[in-house]
């Protein structure tokens, strides 16, 4: 149990490792000196963030209704949602073109009106919004599925009306979870290549994100690239640590009024 | 399962699977070349490998096909392969100087050309058109066709003055990172006008119309070929070089749009 449990931790931490070994904190200094580096730090921090956002927005409600939902096609919409972490992610690049692009089913309308997501920071949030919603969507229908059918009767039979209920009751029971997906998804936001490649391109400020800067770096020298992925690696790391110990808190300020 | 039935398990496995990693020593064994090759050579080096292996009946070529770059950084890092073939220059000359590959001969030359969509929205008719396309997409500076890209405006500038080439770079809508992505760009119509590599745009004629650009701007792409000094198979690396170079492979290069030494010595 421990040696095959040992072995896989081995296995996903020593390219990290070597990565590091190899490159050395100089290495990082070097990334930071990169010219394609802030650009493309600035650019994915915003639309990472937005595209969170934008999935929480969404997604919450949306999950909150999957889970009580005693319809049948609800579990098949649930399959639906995932699917895009099982495509590939240039393959979802081409199906964004497909719909929203400028020859696309939704995308040639709005070419009409003048305006295309093509080439543009929207739509990198387009993509990212894409193949991350699975991530807080898995976990937030689980959350609402899990919670305690008794304390949402308890609510309901004490007179709070359906918003106060999702408000005061489900949120908060459901929120470690919650903020667990949240984290993930900003996670695959943050390192999303392949959709962002193929639907919003790669210049230099408005689509070129953090991973496609280290693509591009690969083409210059694979001393550049390691850099900006150890520099990704870094700041992944640091806020996904910070978002545990923010919810390990919440969790501990919130055992007292548990009953 | 008891530990004696995982072992003899394990050595059934064993057995099974050895023959996926025996060494290419075994005459009886069919052997196979490793070749690294630029992605835009694909379908040429195919047609050329089909004809090798028929002159060697027990051997298979193998490929990988990528950016010369990608391919140049899994030969640093000791990838085993017998020949590469480079898009440009730049990479086959860094191996060289590190003593990876023996004697790089240019073997194609290919021409950048501007490609637009069938029904030509832009109405683009020439190179200088392009200083009107609301959507342009070239090559990333980083990678060959970026980089010959960059050449070809800068060699513009000179030209045709330094307003149309500031017009052209200000229409640049995506710097692709290799010239396939550009090609898909514009033969979904997400671009109006792309730079590609004319082989890349004959892969396309029903969804691409392809425009030349006048030879005073326009530069050669070479590519150069090499067997690795470390091939496991020297004499077939030697030989698989020597078919690329001949005129058989001249022939089949000139099919796909490249043109070759051969082709020149014609004309």
């Amino acid at each position: 149990m421990v040696g095959l449990g040992g072995t896989l931790l081995l296995f996903l931490i020593l390219p990290f490792v070597a990565l590091l070994l190899d490159g050395g904190p100089d290495s990082i200094l070097r990334g930071l000196g990169c010219a394609l580096t802030w650009p493309a730090m600035r650019l994915s921090l915003g639309t990472s963030l937005i595209s969170v956002g934008l999935v929480v927005l969404g997604g919450t409600p949306l999950a909150w209704w999957l889970a009580r939902s005693r319809w049948r096609s609800a579990r098949w919409l649930e399959i639906l949602l995932q699917l895009p972490v099982v495509i590939p992610p240039a393959v979802g690049g081409i199906a964004l073109l497909l719909a929203f692009g400028r020859r696309g089913i939704f995308g040639e309308a709005l070419d009409r009106l003048g305006w295309s997501p093509a080439f543009s920071t929207v739509a990198v949030i387009m993509a990212q919004v894409f193949v991350s919603a699975p991530f807080y969507m898995q976990a937030a229908v689980q959350a609402f599925g899990r919670l305690d059918r008794n304390l949402l009767a308890v609510g309901r039979s004490l007179g709070a009306s359906p918003p106060r209920l999702f408000f005061q009751v489900a949120l908060p029971l459901a929120r470690p979870w919650l903020i667990g997906g949240a984290a993930m998804t900003w996670a695959r936001a943050l390192g999303e290549f392949g959709a962002t490649l193929m639907f919003a391109g790669n210049m230099t400020g408005k689509t070129q994100t953090l991973p496609l800067a280290i693509y591009t770096a690969l083409e210059l020298d694979i001393h550049t690239a390691q850099a900006l992925s150890l520099l990704l690696v870094t700041f992944a790391f640091a806020l996904l640590l910070f978002l545990r110990r923010f919810n390990r808190n919440l969790e501990v300020s919130r055992k007292p009024a548990a009953p | 399962m008891n530990r004696r039935t995982f072992v003899r398990m394990s050595l059934a496995l064993a057995s099974v699977a050895s023959p996926l990693f025996a060494t290419p020593a075994h005459a009886a064994e069919p052997q196979e070349l490793t070749v690294f090759a630029a992605a835009s050579l694909r379908e040429v080096f195919q047609t050329i490998a089909l004809a090798f292996e028929k002159q060697h009946p027990n051997l298979k070529v193998r490929f990988n096909f990528a950016g010369s770059q990608d391919l140049r950084v899994q030969i640093e890092q000791g990838a085993k392969v017998d020949v590469f073939a480079s898009a440009d220059w730049k990479h086959m000359k860094t191996l060289a100087t590190q003593g990876l590959v023996a004697e790089p001969t240019v073997f194609a030359r290919n021409l950048p050309v501007v490609v637009v969509p069938k029904n030509n929205p832009s109405k683009v008719t020439s190179f200088t058109d392009l200083a009107k396309v609301k959507h342009l997409v070239v090559g990333a500076p980083e990678v060959p066709i970026g980089a010959y890209t960059e050449n070809i405006f800068t060699a513009a500038e000179k030209v045709q003055g330094k307003a149309f080439a500031e017009k052209v770079r200000a229409n640049v809508r995506s710097r692709e990172l290799n010239v396939r992505q550009v090609l898909t760009k514009v033969a979904m119509g997400e671009g109006d006008a792309g730079i590609v590599y004319k082989t890349d745009a004959l892969t396309m004629p029903d969804k691409v119309e392809i425009i030349e650009i006048p030879a005073a701007i326009n530069v050669v792409a070479e590519y150069p070929i090499a067997a690795l000094k470390a091939a496991p198979l020297a004499d077939l690396a030697r030989d698989f070089v020597k078919l690329v170079l001949s005129k058989d492979g001249a022939k089949a290069l000139g099919a796909a749009g490249f043109s070759t030494a051969e082709a020149q010595a014609k004309k």
